[in-house]
Protein backbone atom coordinates (compact mmCIF):
# COMPACT_ATOMS: atom_id res chain seq x y z
CA UNK A 1 0.00 0.00 0.00
CA UNK A 2 2.20 3.08 -1.35
CA UNK A 3 -0.01 6.57 -0.16
CA UNK A 4 2.87 8.68 -1.57
CA UNK A 5 0.53 10.27 -4.74
CA UNK A 6 -2.15 10.66 -2.68
CA UNK A 7 -0.72 12.52 0.10
CA UNK A 8 2.03 14.59 -1.93
CA UNK A 9 1.33 18.08 -2.01
CA UNK A 10 2.16 19.24 -4.97
CA UNK A 11 -0.91 16.73 -6.84
CA UNK A 12 -3.78 18.71 -4.61
CA UNK A 13 -2.78 22.06 -5.85
CA UNK A 14 -5.88 24.09 -7.03
CA UNK A 15 -5.03 25.53 -10.03
CA UNK A 16 -2.72 23.02 -11.79
CA UNK A 17 -4.76 20.69 -15.09
CA UNK A 18 -4.73 17.20 -13.65
CA UNK A 19 -4.55 17.72 -10.30
CA UNK A 20 -6.31 15.81 -7.16
CA UNK A 21 -8.84 18.43 -6.75
CA UNK A 22 -9.43 19.18 -10.88
CA UNK A 23 -9.85 16.10 -10.94
CA UNK A 24 -12.58 15.58 -8.51
CA UNK A 25 -14.52 18.73 -9.74
CA UNK A 26 -14.80 17.67 -13.08
CA UNK A 27 -15.70 14.00 -11.64
CA UNK A 28 -18.20 15.40 -9.33
CA UNK A 29 -19.50 17.68 -12.43
CA UNK A 30 -20.33 14.89 -14.77
CA UNK A 31 -21.92 13.20 -12.08
CA UNK A 32 -24.20 15.88 -11.01
CA UNK A 33 -24.93 16.91 -14.66
CA UNK A 34 -26.27 13.07 -15.31
CA UNK A 35 -28.01 13.06 -12.06
CA UNK A 36 -30.00 15.78 -12.66
CA UNK A 37 -30.85 15.16 -16.67
CA UNK A 38 -31.50 11.41 -15.45
CA UNK A 39 -33.96 12.76 -13.08
CA UNK A 40 -35.58 15.38 -15.63
CA UNK A 41 -36.15 12.28 -17.54
CA UNK A 42 -37.19 9.70 -14.92
CA UNK A 43 -38.98 11.14 -12.09
CA UNK A 44 -42.16 12.16 -14.37
CA UNK A 45 -42.59 9.18 -16.02
CA UNK A 46 -41.79 7.39 -12.71
CA UNK A 47 -44.22 8.96 -11.03
CA UNK A 48 -47.01 8.85 -13.80
CA UNK A 49 -46.63 5.16 -14.17
CA UNK A 50 -46.68 4.61 -10.05
CA UNK A 51 -49.65 7.33 -9.78
CA UNK A 52 -51.93 5.93 -12.80
CA UNK A 53 -50.50 2.12 -12.55
CA UNK A 54 -50.28 2.02 -16.49
CA UNK A 55 -46.70 0.59 -18.14
CA UNK A 56 -46.51 -0.77 -14.78
CA UNK A 57 -44.35 -3.67 -16.64
CA UNK A 58 -42.03 -1.18 -18.28
CA UNK A 59 -41.00 0.69 -14.64
CA UNK A 60 -40.47 -2.97 -13.14
CA UNK A 61 -38.37 -3.86 -15.91
CA UNK A 62 -36.33 -0.61 -16.28
CA UNK A 63 -34.62 -1.65 -13.30
CA UNK A 64 -32.79 -4.84 -14.82
CA UNK A 65 -33.00 -3.66 -17.90
CA UNK A 66 -30.96 -0.53 -17.23
CA UNK A 67 -28.36 -2.82 -15.31
CA UNK A 68 -28.10 -5.04 -18.06
CA UNK A 69 -26.44 -2.41 -20.44
CA UNK A 70 -22.66 -2.34 -19.89
CA UNK A 71 -21.84 1.23 -19.83
CA UNK A 72 -18.30 0.52 -21.21
CA UNK A 73 -19.71 -0.46 -24.23
CA UNK A 74 -22.87 2.15 -24.35
CA UNK A 75 -20.32 5.05 -23.95
CA UNK A 76 -17.83 3.44 -27.00
CA UNK A 77 -20.58 3.06 -28.58
CA UNK A 78 -21.68 6.61 -28.61
CA UNK A 79 -18.17 8.05 -28.89
CA UNK A 80 -18.05 6.13 -31.92
CA UNK A 81 -21.24 7.81 -33.31
CA UNK A 82 -20.83 11.26 -31.75
CA UNK A 83 -17.38 11.61 -31.91
CA UNK A 84 -14.92 12.19 -28.44
CA UNK A 85 -16.45 15.08 -26.11
CA UNK A 86 -19.32 15.35 -22.90
CA UNK A 87 -22.42 14.37 -24.88
CA UNK A 88 -21.03 10.73 -25.43
CA UNK A 89 -20.50 10.15 -21.63
CA UNK A 90 -23.11 12.17 -20.37
CA UNK A 91 -25.50 10.01 -22.59
CA UNK A 92 -23.61 6.83 -21.00
CA UNK A 93 -24.08 7.95 -17.52
CA UNK A 94 -27.35 9.12 -17.84
CA UNK A 95 -29.10 5.65 -19.24
CA UNK A 96 -27.47 4.50 -16.03
CA UNK A 97 -29.22 6.97 -13.67
CA UNK A 98 -32.54 6.36 -15.15
CA UNK A 99 -33.52 2.76 -14.19
CA UNK A 100 -32.71 3.34 -10.58
CA UNK A 101 -34.56 6.62 -10.43
CA UNK A 102 -37.35 5.89 -12.40
CA UNK A 103 -37.99 2.03 -10.59
CA UNK A 104 -37.98 3.72 -6.89
CA UNK A 105 -40.18 6.28 -8.15
CA UNK A 106 -42.94 3.90 -9.50
CA UNK A 107 -41.82 1.78 -6.42
CA UNK A 108 -42.63 5.05 -3.81
CA UNK A 109 -46.25 5.56 -5.62
CA UNK A 110 -47.16 2.08 -5.58
CA UNK A 111 -46.50 1.40 -1.69
CA UNK A 112 -48.34 4.01 -0.70
CA UNK A 113 -51.12 3.41 2.00
CA UNK A 114 -54.12 3.30 -0.26
CA UNK A 115 -56.49 4.51 2.81
CA UNK A 116 -54.54 7.06 3.24
CA UNK A 117 -54.24 8.54 -0.67
CA UNK A 118 -59.10 7.62 -0.58
CA UNK A 119 -59.06 9.72 3.33
CA UNK A 120 -56.99 13.26 1.22
CA UNK A 121 -59.99 12.41 -1.88
CA UNK A 122 -62.75 12.22 1.00
CA UNK A 123 -61.31 15.78 2.07
CA UNK A 124 -62.30 17.16 -1.02
CA UNK A 125 -58.27 17.45 -2.64
CA UNK A 126 -58.15 17.72 -6.15
CA UNK A 127 -56.12 15.18 -8.17
CA UNK A 128 -53.02 17.53 -8.23
CA UNK A 129 -53.29 18.17 -4.57
CA UNK A 130 -53.40 14.72 -4.06
CA UNK A 131 -50.25 14.14 -6.03
CA UNK A 132 -48.35 17.39 -4.44
CA UNK A 133 -49.41 17.57 -0.71
CA UNK A 134 -49.58 13.54 -0.23
CA UNK A 135 -48.53 11.17 -2.43
CA UNK A 136 -45.36 12.68 -3.43
CA UNK A 137 -44.77 13.72 0.08
CA UNK A 138 -45.30 10.19 1.09
CA UNK A 139 -43.04 8.24 -1.34
CA UNK A 140 -40.22 10.30 -0.95
CA UNK A 141 -38.08 7.99 1.45
CA UNK A 142 -38.38 5.71 -1.40
CA UNK A 143 -37.42 7.47 -4.20
CA UNK A 144 -34.75 8.92 -2.27
CA UNK A 145 -33.24 5.49 -1.72
CA UNK A 146 -33.66 5.02 -5.38
CA UNK A 147 -31.35 8.44 -6.06
CA UNK A 148 -29.06 7.98 -3.75
CA UNK A 149 -28.39 4.05 -5.27
CA UNK A 150 -28.16 6.26 -8.36
CA UNK A 151 -25.67 8.30 -7.33
CA UNK A 152 -23.76 5.81 -5.82
CA UNK A 153 -23.57 3.65 -9.31
CA UNK A 154 -22.83 6.92 -11.02
CA UNK A 155 -19.67 8.00 -8.69
CA UNK A 156 -18.22 4.74 -9.29
CA UNK A 157 -18.92 4.53 -13.42
CA UNK A 158 -17.85 8.14 -13.80
CA UNK A 159 -14.45 6.47 -14.00
CA UNK A 160 -14.58 4.95 -17.59
CA UNK A 161 -15.00 8.75 -19.12
CA UNK A 162 -11.27 8.46 -18.46
CA UNK A 163 -10.77 5.39 -21.29
CA UNK A 164 -12.04 7.67 -23.87
CA UNK A 165 -9.91 11.01 -22.82
CA UNK A 166 -11.99 12.88 -20.35
CA UNK A 167 -11.37 13.68 -17.13
CA UNK A 168 -12.59 12.84 -14.35
CA UNK A 169 -11.09 10.47 -11.19
CA UNK A 170 -10.83 7.68 -13.76
CA UNK A 171 -7.66 9.37 -14.98
CA UNK A 172 -6.05 8.49 -12.16
CA UNK A 173 -6.72 5.04 -12.83
CA UNK A 174 -6.04 5.06 -16.59
CA UNK A 175 -2.87 7.27 -16.29
CA UNK A 176 -1.29 5.05 -13.56
CA UNK A 177 -2.04 1.90 -14.84
CA UNK A 178 -0.19 3.20 -18.12
CA UNK A 179 2.89 3.85 -16.35
CA UNK A 180 2.47 1.40 -13.80
CA UNK A 181 2.44 3.59 -10.99
CA UNK A 182 0.40 2.04 -8.62
CA UNK A 183 0.36 4.45 -6.11
CA UNK A 184 -1.59 6.62 -8.14
CA UNK A 185 -4.25 4.01 -9.17
CA UNK A 186 -4.75 3.45 -4.86
CA UNK A 187 -4.83 7.61 -5.10
CA UNK A 188 -7.77 6.93 -7.59
CA UNK A 189 -9.85 4.74 -5.68
CA UNK A 190 -9.57 5.85 -2.51
CA UNK A 191 -10.72 9.32 -3.63
CA UNK A 192 -13.60 7.70 -5.55
CA UNK A 193 -14.51 5.85 -2.83
CA UNK A 194 -14.25 8.55 0.04
CA UNK A 195 -16.60 10.66 -2.81
CA UNK A 196 -18.88 8.12 -2.94
CA UNK A 197 -19.64 7.63 0.90
CA UNK A 198 -19.48 11.85 1.23
CA UNK A 199 -22.25 12.28 -0.85
CA UNK A 200 -24.42 9.57 0.21
CA UNK A 201 -24.04 11.29 3.79
CA UNK A 202 -25.07 14.51 1.76
CA UNK A 203 -28.14 12.93 0.03
CA UNK A 204 -29.03 11.08 3.65
CA UNK A 205 -29.02 14.24 5.61
CA UNK A 206 -31.08 16.62 2.01
CA UNK A 207 -33.02 13.50 3.15
CA UNK A 208 -33.95 14.35 6.19
CA UNK A 209 -34.48 17.21 5.92
CA UNK A 210 -37.16 17.05 3.01
CA UNK A 211 -38.58 14.13 4.43
CA UNK A 212 -41.94 15.03 6.68
CA UNK A 213 -41.12 14.60 10.12
CA UNK A 214 -44.17 12.47 10.30
CA UNK A 215 -42.66 9.64 8.13
CA UNK A 216 -40.37 9.03 10.02
CA UNK B 1 -22.72 -6.28 -40.16
CA UNK B 2 -23.21 -10.46 -41.69
CA UNK B 3 -19.85 -10.13 -42.84
CA UNK B 4 -18.63 -8.51 -39.51
CA UNK B 5 -20.32 -11.82 -37.84
CA UNK B 6 -18.94 -14.40 -40.37
CA UNK B 7 -15.70 -13.23 -40.35
CA UNK B 8 -15.47 -12.85 -36.45
CA UNK B 9 -17.86 -15.70 -34.83
CA UNK B 10 -14.25 -17.32 -33.55
CA UNK B 11 -13.06 -14.36 -31.69
CA UNK B 12 -16.83 -13.61 -30.61
CA UNK B 13 -17.32 -16.79 -29.49
CA UNK B 14 -14.53 -17.34 -27.34
CA UNK B 15 -15.10 -13.18 -25.70
CA UNK B 16 -18.90 -14.64 -24.72
CA UNK B 17 -17.48 -17.77 -23.64
CA UNK B 18 -14.98 -15.81 -21.04
CA UNK B 19 -17.64 -13.80 -20.16
CA UNK B 20 -20.17 -16.13 -19.32
CA UNK B 21 -17.27 -17.68 -17.05
CA UNK B 22 -15.86 -14.19 -15.21
CA UNK B 23 -19.55 -13.61 -14.57
CA UNK B 24 -20.71 -16.36 -13.20
CA UNK B 25 -18.22 -17.94 -11.14
CA UNK B 26 -17.89 -14.81 -8.75
CA UNK B 27 -22.01 -15.30 -8.32
CA UNK B 28 -21.27 -18.93 -7.34
CA UNK B 29 -18.65 -17.87 -4.88
CA UNK B 30 -19.78 -14.79 -3.45
CA UNK B 31 -22.81 -16.35 -3.06
CA UNK B 32 -21.58 -19.03 -0.93
CA UNK B 33 -19.63 -16.91 1.06
CA UNK B 34 -22.32 -14.35 1.65
CA UNK B 35 -24.83 -16.89 3.08
CA UNK B 36 -22.53 -16.74 6.51
CA UNK B 37 -21.88 -13.67 6.62
CA UNK B 38 -25.31 -12.37 6.19
CA UNK B 39 -25.88 -14.80 8.82
CA UNK B 40 -24.01 -13.15 11.04
CA UNK B 41 -25.60 -9.95 10.74
CA UNK B 42 -29.28 -11.72 11.99
CA UNK B 43 -27.41 -13.77 14.69
CA UNK B 44 -25.45 -10.70 15.87
CA UNK B 45 -27.84 -7.65 15.76
CA UNK B 46 -24.81 -5.22 16.66
CA UNK B 47 -23.04 -5.94 13.51
CA UNK B 48 -25.85 -5.19 11.07
CA UNK B 49 -25.37 -2.10 10.44
CA UNK B 50 -21.60 -2.28 10.31
CA UNK B 51 -22.24 -4.60 7.98
CA UNK B 52 -24.30 -2.43 5.84
CA UNK B 53 -22.20 0.29 5.73
CA UNK B 54 -18.76 -1.92 4.80
CA UNK B 55 -20.99 -3.18 2.28
CA UNK B 56 -21.99 -0.09 0.85
CA UNK B 57 -18.09 1.38 0.97
CA UNK B 58 -16.99 -1.83 -1.00
CA UNK B 59 -19.32 -1.61 -3.55
CA UNK B 60 -18.95 2.02 -4.27
CA UNK B 61 -14.85 1.60 -5.25
CA UNK B 62 -14.94 2.20 -9.12
CA UNK B 63 -14.86 -1.86 -10.69
CA UNK B 64 -11.87 -0.37 -12.68
CA UNK B 65 -9.77 0.43 -9.66
CA UNK B 66 -10.37 -3.01 -8.07
CA UNK B 67 -9.42 -4.84 -11.57
CA UNK B 68 -5.84 -2.89 -11.43
CA UNK B 69 -5.33 -2.70 -7.85
CA UNK B 70 -6.23 -6.25 -7.27
CA UNK B 71 -2.74 -7.63 -8.84
CA UNK B 72 -0.64 -5.27 -6.51
CA UNK B 73 -2.43 -7.49 -3.48
CA UNK B 74 -3.03 -10.94 -4.67
CA UNK B 75 0.78 -10.77 -6.66
CA UNK B 76 -0.94 -12.03 -9.96
CA UNK B 77 -0.06 -10.62 -12.97
CA UNK B 78 -2.31 -7.57 -13.91
CA UNK B 79 -3.65 -9.80 -17.29
CA UNK B 80 -4.78 -12.80 -14.58
CA UNK B 81 -8.08 -13.37 -14.96
CA UNK B 82 -8.18 -13.72 -11.40
CA UNK B 83 -8.35 -10.33 -10.70
CA UNK B 84 -11.61 -10.10 -12.41
CA UNK B 85 -13.03 -13.06 -10.67
CA UNK B 86 -11.74 -11.36 -7.54
CA UNK B 87 -13.16 -8.15 -8.05
CA UNK B 88 -16.69 -8.95 -8.94
CA UNK B 89 -16.78 -11.63 -5.85
CA UNK B 90 -16.44 -8.83 -3.98
CA UNK B 91 -18.86 -6.78 -5.20
CA UNK B 92 -21.22 -10.00 -4.88
CA UNK B 93 -20.22 -10.84 -1.37
CA UNK B 94 -21.18 -6.70 -0.73
CA UNK B 95 -24.50 -7.05 -2.19
CA UNK B 96 -25.69 -10.71 -0.93
CA UNK B 97 -24.52 -10.44 2.34
CA UNK B 98 -26.44 -7.61 3.11
CA UNK B 99 -29.87 -9.53 1.25
CA UNK B 100 -29.00 -12.34 3.20
CA UNK B 101 -29.20 -10.65 5.99
CA UNK B 102 -32.32 -8.39 5.40
CA UNK B 103 -33.87 -11.54 3.67
CA UNK B 104 -33.80 -13.44 7.43
CA UNK B 105 -34.62 -10.78 9.27
CA UNK B 106 -37.63 -9.90 7.07
CA UNK B 107 -38.95 -13.69 8.22
CA UNK B 108 -41.89 -13.66 10.55
CA UNK B 109 -40.93 -13.95 14.22
CA UNK B 110 -44.03 -15.91 14.45
CA UNK B 111 -42.57 -18.59 11.94
CA UNK B 112 -39.12 -18.51 13.55
CA UNK B 113 -41.27 -19.23 17.11
CA UNK B 114 -43.21 -21.79 15.90
CA UNK B 115 -40.93 -23.99 14.68
CA UNK B 116 -38.36 -23.44 17.87
CA UNK B 117 -41.90 -24.61 19.59
CA UNK B 118 -41.68 -28.08 17.14
CA UNK B 119 -38.47 -28.76 18.83
CA UNK B 120 -36.09 -27.21 15.64
CA UNK B 121 -32.78 -26.32 17.02
CA UNK B 122 -30.90 -23.15 15.63
CA UNK B 123 -28.88 -25.07 12.89
CA UNK B 124 -32.13 -27.07 11.20
CA UNK B 125 -34.36 -24.01 12.22
CA UNK B 126 -31.73 -22.01 10.20
CA UNK B 127 -31.90 -24.40 6.88
CA UNK B 128 -35.30 -25.84 7.28
CA UNK B 129 -37.21 -22.92 7.98
CA UNK B 130 -35.62 -19.61 7.64
CA UNK B 131 -33.59 -19.76 4.12
CA UNK B 132 -36.47 -20.86 2.61
CA UNK B 133 -38.96 -18.43 3.90
CA UNK B 134 -35.98 -16.08 3.05
CA UNK B 135 -35.46 -17.38 -0.16
CA UNK B 136 -37.75 -14.97 -2.55
CA UNK B 137 -35.81 -11.82 -1.00
CA UNK B 138 -31.72 -13.25 -1.10
CA UNK B 139 -32.46 -14.64 -4.69
CA UNK B 140 -33.83 -11.26 -5.93
CA UNK B 141 -30.65 -10.21 -4.62
CA UNK B 142 -29.05 -12.67 -6.60
CA UNK B 143 -30.83 -11.59 -9.66
CA UNK B 144 -29.26 -8.01 -9.44
CA UNK B 145 -25.82 -9.50 -8.06
CA UNK B 146 -26.00 -11.66 -11.43
CA UNK B 147 -27.12 -9.03 -14.21
CA UNK B 148 -24.73 -6.35 -12.71
CA UNK B 149 -21.73 -8.66 -12.76
CA UNK B 150 -22.23 -9.20 -16.47
CA UNK B 151 -22.21 -5.68 -17.24
CA UNK B 152 -19.06 -5.27 -15.11
CA UNK B 153 -16.78 -7.90 -16.60
CA UNK B 154 -16.93 -5.69 -19.86
CA UNK B 155 -14.79 -3.09 -17.63
CA UNK B 156 -11.91 -5.26 -17.51
CA UNK B 157 -11.48 -5.03 -20.82
CA UNK B 158 -9.70 -1.70 -19.66
CA UNK B 159 -6.68 -4.05 -18.39
CA UNK B 160 -7.12 -6.35 -21.43
CA UNK B 161 -9.58 -9.18 -19.81
CA UNK B 162 -12.87 -8.64 -20.29
CA UNK B 163 -15.00 -10.70 -22.33
CA UNK B 164 -16.68 -9.23 -24.68
CA UNK B 165 -15.23 -5.88 -23.45
CA UNK B 166 -12.79 -6.91 -25.80
CA UNK B 167 -15.12 -6.28 -28.43
CA UNK B 168 -16.27 -2.91 -26.86
CA UNK B 169 -12.20 -1.38 -26.80
CA UNK B 170 -11.43 -3.15 -30.38
CA UNK B 171 -14.34 -1.48 -31.86
CA UNK B 172 -13.14 2.39 -29.85
CA UNK B 173 -10.27 2.16 -31.21
CA UNK B 174 -11.10 1.24 -34.84
CA UNK B 175 -13.79 3.41 -34.62
CA UNK B 176 -16.08 0.83 -35.52
CA UNK B 177 -19.37 0.50 -34.50
CA UNK B 178 -20.24 -3.11 -35.68
CA UNK B 179 -17.70 -5.01 -32.89
CA UNK B 180 -19.47 -2.66 -30.37
CA UNK B 181 -23.16 -3.47 -31.27
CA UNK B 182 -22.50 -7.04 -31.34
CA UNK B 183 -20.80 -6.94 -27.88
CA UNK B 184 -23.79 -4.99 -26.11
CA UNK B 185 -26.50 -7.10 -27.64
CA UNK B 186 -24.76 -10.32 -26.15
CA UNK B 187 -24.08 -9.00 -23.22
CA UNK B 188 -27.64 -7.46 -22.42
CA UNK B 189 -29.34 -11.09 -23.80
CA UNK B 190 -26.83 -12.96 -21.87
CA UNK B 191 -27.90 -10.89 -19.02
CA UNK B 192 -31.75 -11.71 -19.67
CA UNK B 193 -31.01 -15.27 -20.29
CA UNK B 194 -29.47 -15.78 -16.82
CA UNK B 195 -32.02 -13.31 -14.78
CA UNK B 196 -35.08 -15.64 -16.24
CA UNK B 197 -33.34 -18.88 -15.34
CA UNK B 198 -32.84 -17.43 -11.64
CA UNK B 199 -36.45 -16.42 -12.18
CA UNK B 200 -37.16 -19.88 -13.17
CA UNK B 201 -35.67 -21.45 -10.50
CA UNK B 202 -37.31 -19.53 -7.63
CA UNK B 203 -40.34 -20.40 -9.29
CA UNK B 204 -39.42 -24.06 -8.95
CA UNK B 205 -38.03 -23.91 -5.42
CA UNK B 206 -40.44 -21.48 -3.67
CA UNK B 207 -43.91 -23.17 -4.97
CA UNK B 208 -45.69 -21.49 -1.88
CA UNK B 209 -44.91 -17.96 -3.13
CA UNK B 210 -47.29 -18.93 -6.17
CA UNK B 211 -50.22 -20.24 -3.95
CA UNK B 212 -50.25 -17.13 -1.43
CA UNK B 213 -50.86 -14.73 -4.48
CA UNK B 214 -53.42 -17.26 -6.12
CA UNK B 215 -55.18 -17.13 -2.54
CA UNK B 216 -54.78 -13.34 -2.03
Amino acid sequence: MNLSYLFDAAHWSLTDDGSIPQLILSHVWYVVLALIIGTIIALPVGLYIGHTGRGSFLAINAGNAGRSLPTLGLLMLMVTLLGLGLTPVLIALTVLVIPPILTSAYAGMRTLDHRVVDAARGMGMRPSQVLFKVELPMALPVMMSGFRSAALQVVATATVAAAVGLNGLGRLLIDGLAVNDYSRVLAGAIVVAVLAVVLDLILALAQRWIVSPGLR
Amino acid sequence: MSTYLSNNWETILTALRQHIWLALVPVVIGFVVALPIGYLGVRFPWLYHPLVNTCGVLYSIPSLALFVFLPVVLGTKILSPLNIVVALTIYTVALLARTVADGLRSVDALVVQSATAMGYRRLRRLIDVELPVALPVILAGLRVATVSNISLVSVGALIGVGGLGQLFTRGFQLFYTQPIIVGIVLSVALAGICDLAIVGLQRLVTPWTRYQRGAA
